[in-house]
Order: C-alpha cells, then sequence, then structure tokens
C-alpha cells in the first residue's frame, strides 16, 4: 500500500498563517428572465452543472458549477410576479426543486412540464408555508406516472419500509419479474427545517443543522458554520480547522462501513456485514470518549468546535488507524474472493456515465460512473489544501464500483486522518471572536461521505434570515429509478443500499 | 490466506472483558434483559421500528444494536419486516404530518397486545423541530399511546436496552 506524504509546498507556518482563511470561490449574479433562460441553455449544453436551486419569497437562486474552473456562480432572480421561467425543461435534474419551490413559497416555474405537488402531501393544514401562505386545497390522490399495458401489474412500497430505514414510497410497474417503471415518492420526512431557520439565531440554527440529517451531522455542521463564519467575516481557529476535516473524514468512514456492509448483507453475506459493524462501532466509542457524542454531533460551531482533541486521544486513534487499515485488507479479500457476492453486485444497477454528468451526481455514486468531482479537491478548502490524498475514480457504475469507492474512500480518509494528527497545530479549537459583521452572505461546499452538501446562509441582524442546505440525494434519487429499469425487483435493495441517498437531508 | 483461516481458528472475542464501568454496565444489562426476556415472553420479542420522521440519527443507533458488541437478537429480540408480526413499535422522530396517518396505520396493523416505544427527543416532543408547521405538536403521543420514552438525540445503544429492560419489567 502506497503511504501518501504531505503536499510539498506545506510547511509549518503555513498552516499558522493560511489556516481557516477560506478563498472565495462563488460569485454573485442578478440576472433578467432572458438571462436566467440564456444560462438555462447553457446547463443544458453542458457549459455549467446546476448545483443547487432555492426559493425565497421574492427571489430564486439558481448555483452553476465550472468544474473547470472551480468556480461556482450564484444567479439570483427577482420574482416579483411570484413566477420564473422553469429550468426543467432544458435541465431534469431541476424538475424536484422547482416542484418544491411551488410547494413551499408558492413560485411558479413557467412552462414546467410537472407540475405535480413535490413535498407537500396536503397534510400541513395550509399552503406555501414560506411565501404568502394560503389555506389548504382540497386534497386529491397523488397522480403517479401513468404505466398502462398487458400484463403489467404494480407493487407499491412504503412509506414504512421492511427494515430500520427511513420512509418513503417508491411504486414499482412490473412486467413479469422485470421492472418496467419505478417512481419515487418522497416528502415524507419533511420537517420544515428551512422554516425554522427563519429568524433564528446563530447558535440555534446549528442546532438545526446538525439534524438535517444524522448521518452526516458533522458535514452539515461543518458547512453551516463555514458558511456563517464567511457571512460574518468570522476566522475559525486554525486548530479547529484541521480537527473539522478529522472528524469529517471519521464520520466518513464510519458510514462507508457501514453502507458496505449493509450492501453485502443484502447480497446474502452478513460475515462482512459484522465486520464492518464492528470497525463502525469502534469509530462511533471513540468518538464518544473523545469528542462527547458517538455521531460528534454538534460539535462543530461556527467559529470553532465545541471540543478538542486529547493527547490521550491521539494516541487511541492511531491505534485505531492501524486497527482499520489491517482489517479493511482483510475485507477488500473476502469481499473480492466471494464469487456469490460478485455475482449479485457487478454489472447490477449500472448508472453510465453520461446520466452521472448530466444530474451531477456527487459522492461515491458520480464517482463510481466517472463524474470526478469532489469538492475538498475542486474547491480545496482548508485545510484540505495543505493534504495529499486521491479522490478514487471509476468508470464502471454498477453496485461492485460504488463499493470500491468506498473502500477506496477509507483508505485516503485513513490517511488523510494520519496527516492530520501528525501536522496538528496547538492552540485552543474555538476561537474569540472580537467582532463580526451582522449582516451578510455566505456559501459552503462541504464534501460529506454522501457527496457535495451545499449551503447557503443570509444574515440579517445577526439573525438568520435565509438558509437553504441542500443534500447531494437531490441529484442522485432520480438516477436511483433510472438504474432499476430492466432489472428484477430483487435487485432494488441492493441498489438502493449502494446510492444510500439521505430521506432527511432531502425532504428537509 | 493462512493467517485467515488461523484467525478463524482461534477467532479474537469482541465482546470485551469488563474493563471500563461503561462495559461493565452492558454486560449487567445484557444479564437483566435475558433474564427479563425469558420470563415473560419465552425467548422473543418482535420488533417493528418505524421512522416517523427523524433526521436518521436515531437509526443509526437503533441498527447499532444489530451489531456484535450489543446483538441484541441473543435475548430473542429481533426486528421484523411487518407490523403485523411485531409485539413492539419503535418510533423515532417527531412525527412530521406526512408521515402521521402511516404511523397510525401501522399501529392498527400491530395485532394486540401491543407496546410502544418512543426513540430520541424528538418522538418525546419533537425535539429541535419543535413548532414546525410540518410535524405534530407533541411528538408521537399525539399520534399513537405511547408506554415508554427513551431519551437522548440521539439514545446510545446502552440506553436503548435499558428502556427495553424497563418496558419489560413493568
Ligand atoms: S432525537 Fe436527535 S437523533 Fe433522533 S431523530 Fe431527533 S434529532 Fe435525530
Amino acid at each position: 500500500m502506497k503511504k501518501l506524504e504531505l503536499s510539498p509546498h506545506f510547511t509549518e507556518e503555513a498552516i499558522e498563517i493560511e489556516a481557516g482563511k477560506r478563498k472565495k470561490y462563488w460569485s454573485l449574479e442578478k440576472v433578467s428572465e432572458e438571462r436566467w433562460i440564456e444560462l438555462s441553455k447553457e446547463i443544458a449544453s453542458g457549459k455549467w452543472t446546476l448545483f443547487g436551486l432555492w426559493g425565497s419569497p421574492q427571489k430564486v437562486n439558481m448555483v452553476l458549477l465550472d468544474e473547470s474552473q472551480s468556480k461556482l456562480q450564484v444567479i439570483e432572480l427577482e420574482t416579483p410576479l411570484g413566477k420564473f421561467p422553469s429550468v426543467a425543461i432544458e435541465v431534469p435534474s431541476a424538475a424536484r426543486l422547482e416542484r418544491t419551490i411551488h410547494d413551499l413559497f408558492g413560485l411558479i416555474p413557467e412552462g414546467s412540464f410537472d407540475n405535480r405537488p413535490w413535498l407537500d402531501h396536503g397534510k400541513w393544514q395550509l399552503r406555501f408555508p414560506l411565501g404568502n401562505i394560503l389555506p389548504p386545497d382540497e386534497q386529491k390522490p397523488y397522480p403517479f406516472f401513468l404505466s398502462e399495458g398487458e400484463n403489467l401489474h404494480q407493487i407499491p412500497v412504503g412509506p414504512v419500509h421492511a427494515g430500520i430505514i427511513e420512509p418513503g414510497h417508491f411504486r414499482f410497474t412490473m412486467g413479469g419479474e422485470i421492472v418496467v417503471r419505478m417512481e419515487e415518492r418522497l416528502g415524507y420526512t419533511h420537517k420544515g427545517i428551512e422554516k425554522l431557520f427563519f429568524e433564528a439565531s446563530i447558535e440555534r440554527g446549528a442546532e438545526i443543522a446538525a439534524r438535517i440529517s444524522g448521518d452526516a451531522t458533522v458535514a452539515y455542521s461543518y458547512a453551516y458554520a463555514l458558511a456563517v463564519e464567511e457571512a460574518m467575516g468570522i476566522t475559525p481557529s486554525p486548530r479547529a480547522v484541521w480537527l473539522r476535516a478529522l472528524m469529517a473524514e471519521m464520520e466518513r468512514m464510519a458510514n462507508h462501513f457501514g453502507d458496505i456492509g449493509a450492501i453485502c448483507n443484502d447480497a446474502a453475506f452478513p460475515r462482512i456485514l459484522s465486520r464492518c459493524a464492528v470497525l463502525r462501532e469502534k469509530i462511533l466509542r471513540f468518538s464518544k470518549d473523545f469528542f462527547g457524542h458517538r455521531l460528534m454531533m454538534g460539535s462543530i460551531v461556527p467559529g470553532g468546535l465545541k471540543v478538542d482533541l486529547s493527547k490521550e486521544g491521539k494516541e487511541n486513534l492511531y491505534r485505531l488507524l492501524e486497527e482499520i487499515n489491517e482489517e479493511l485488507c482483510s475485507i477488500k479479500y473476502f469481499y473480492d474472493s466471494k464469487n456469490s457476492l460478485q455475482d449479485r453486485t457487478v454489472g447490477t444497477g449500472v448508472l453510465n456515465a453520461r446520466s452521472a454528468k448530466l444530474f451531477g451526481a456527487g459522492g461515491f455514486i458520480g464517482r463510481a460512473s466517472g463524474r470526478n468531482f469532489d469538492a475538498r479537491k475542486c474547491f480545496a478548502y482548508p485545510p484540505y489544501d495543505k493534504l495529499s490524498f486521491e479522490s478514487p475514480l471509476l468508470e464502471a457504475g454498477d453496485v461492485n464500483a460504488r463499493v470500491w469507492i468506498r473502500i477506496l474512500e477509507i483508505e485516503q480518509s485513513s490517511f488523510l486522518i494520519e496527516q492530520i494528527l501528525n501536522n496538528l497545530p496547538s492552540g485552543s479549537t474555538l476561537s474569540v471572536i472580537k467582532e463580526s459583521k451582522v449582516c451578510g452572505q455566505g456559501l459552503a461546499v462541504v464534501e460529506s461521505f454522501r457527496g457535495d452538501i451545499l449551503l447557503w446562509i443570509e444574515i440579517e441582524k445577526g439573525k438568520i434570515s435565509r438558509c437553504h442546505p441542500r443534500d447531494p440525494s437531490w441529484f442522485q434519487w432520480p438516477l436511483l429509478e433510472k438504474v432499476i429499469v430492466g432489472a428484477v425487483v430483487a435487485d432494488f435493495p441492493l441498489c438502493n443500499k449502494s446510492f444510500n441517498c439521505s430521506y432527511s437531508g432531502h425532504d428537509l | 490466506m493462512k493467517s485467515y483461516f488461523l484467525k478463524n481458528i482461534w477467532p479474537r472475542m469482541l465482546t470485551e472483558k469488563i474493563a471500563t464501568e461503561k462495559e461493565s454496565e452492558l454486560i449487567k444489562l445484557s444479564e437483566a434483559l435475558q433474564g427479563v426476556c425469558r420470563k415473560k415472553l419465552g425467548r422473543s420479542l418482535a420488533i417493528r421500528e418505524v421512522d416517523a420522521g427523524s433526521c436518521n440519527g436515531c437509526e443509526l443507533e437503533i441498527h447499532a444494536l444489530n451489531n456484535p458488541f450489543y446483538d441484541i437478537e441473543r435475548f430473542g429480540i429481533r426486528f421484523v419486516a411487518s407490523p403485523r408480526h411485531a409485539d413492539l413499535l419503535l418510533v423515532t422522530g417527531p412525527v412530521t404530518k406526512n408521515m402521521s396517518e402511516a404511523l397510525k396505520r401501522t399501529y392498527d396493523c400491530t395485532p394486540i397486545p401491543k407496546w410502544v416505544v418512543a426513540v430520541g427527543d424528538c418522538a418525546a416532543g419533537c425535539g429541535v423541530f419543535r413548532q414546525s408547521y410540518a410535524v405534530m405538536s407533541g411528538g408521537v403521543s399525539d399520534v399513537v399511546p405511547v408506554d415508554l420514552w427513551i431519551y437522548g438525540c440521539p439514545p446510545s445503544p446502552i440506553d436503548l436496552l435499558r428502556g427495553l429492560i424497563l418496558l419489560m419489567e413493568q
């Protein structure tokens, strides 16, 4: 196994001076409707990748990613008439985001081909909770896409699923044993998070952000802290900058172990599940012992960290890493040498590179299908600019590739943690905030275990006036519908597990 | 390859020695649970987990109950796929309005006698999501009768074990 060294330009002083100073990688552009339409066309032509789309009471925002330049363009369009030109006519990944904008704000995407509600199931006793609130409409059944034909039958699944997982509904149309169409219906876990952010204090915002998606709690708190710091002009302490990345990598490892185990278990190979579950539990116990919470929930706050890593913790973590590296070798060997397992995972649930690119699928889903995007590389937010690591990339796009990306990422995370431990700056983990702005806008992108999280925040008079977290799942869920077509229904759990999209992060 | 076989012949035990307080607590708890389970249920308690809009943090910890450290199945407690097979519903989340009907229906499908355990601060009173337009105002007990609340955000597997014993001792 190759051992990674720190990048050559790394020196001790470099940490002291540069840590925490995040380069601004986005710019805001206010546009007219014509330019908005033009930009939608440019996304469709492949010049940009759609990276986010959200509403506010009087405007809509869209974020465009230019991968070659590592730049984000935040587009803003005023909506005095309560409508905006639909982006989804050009860009399919915008469809659900637009339906959400309508459900929450009442803004109408003009020209859109799909006007069905998305998060609003008609149960809130009101409409447009974040816009001009209206009394509820009469409740109508949700119109699923029609799929009719001789010998077709349907299997409705959920919202209460058979395993210990989150709620959502899947409607399968079957031709015999083969899936002809699968349609998702989500929104069951909608908790009104965006409204809770409204007028919340910065501290309360941090509490909410940590609970957007429990498995990515570190990544969300991380993104929230970065965005708030940018908006308010706060510099986090150097030690915190490094420890945040350490926590994020630990979360990534813990979740990847959980996923690898669960996928193998769904392929009827529970042995790997138990081994992965043991490692996951060890990481969680370490977090409890040294960061005070098994999932490290709420540890990262604007300005730094609420916790610190003790000397003893550092030593224990070295030992844990050693154990993980050793175990990982045998898990790899196991995974690779069992034909019955490979038989289920190789060639199952293939996502082609074109779709991954079109939807801008992030994380292991994109990287297993040849989309080389990793927010840690692309935006190189500190301390990742000082760390050397690789972002594994595969082309096959099947369940097997997604398992392998996870395995390789665990390896990289382990290297990363080692580098961080070796170079951890000293000092306190919470910077003293001498002065800060009370108004501002901030944007942060953080690579969670699942992919890129985008978090946008607007602060007015020290309170949050708008906060929009965009989970990577938004661009991954629609692809799950695609990969299952033509497969047998028994492959669905495997595909679903290998995608492992968040329900809570998506439904908000 | 050879080392793999050797490892399997002399496996390392995962259930550790009673070193820390926490570990001894786990063993004490497991003994208690075993006793109670045998007496009351003759080695079988079937749990159906229902996520009523959690952040999925609680699910992660419920999952952990199945890992080799806690291995809840050794007490005859197991998670089943349908409420029709269940004795107990383990409900997480603040109960979003979009999930309330599904929760109610799941409850109605569960044969009597049945228990409901509300897991996590959310389930107890909506936690940080309190007062949102999209969640029930009082958590799980707004929708179905609750027998026991297990607090925590999320409660650790030990807390969950402790809660289950409490319920069965009643
Ligand atoms: S109690 Fe905490 S961990 Fe559990 S669902 Fe609620 S916020 Fe998530």
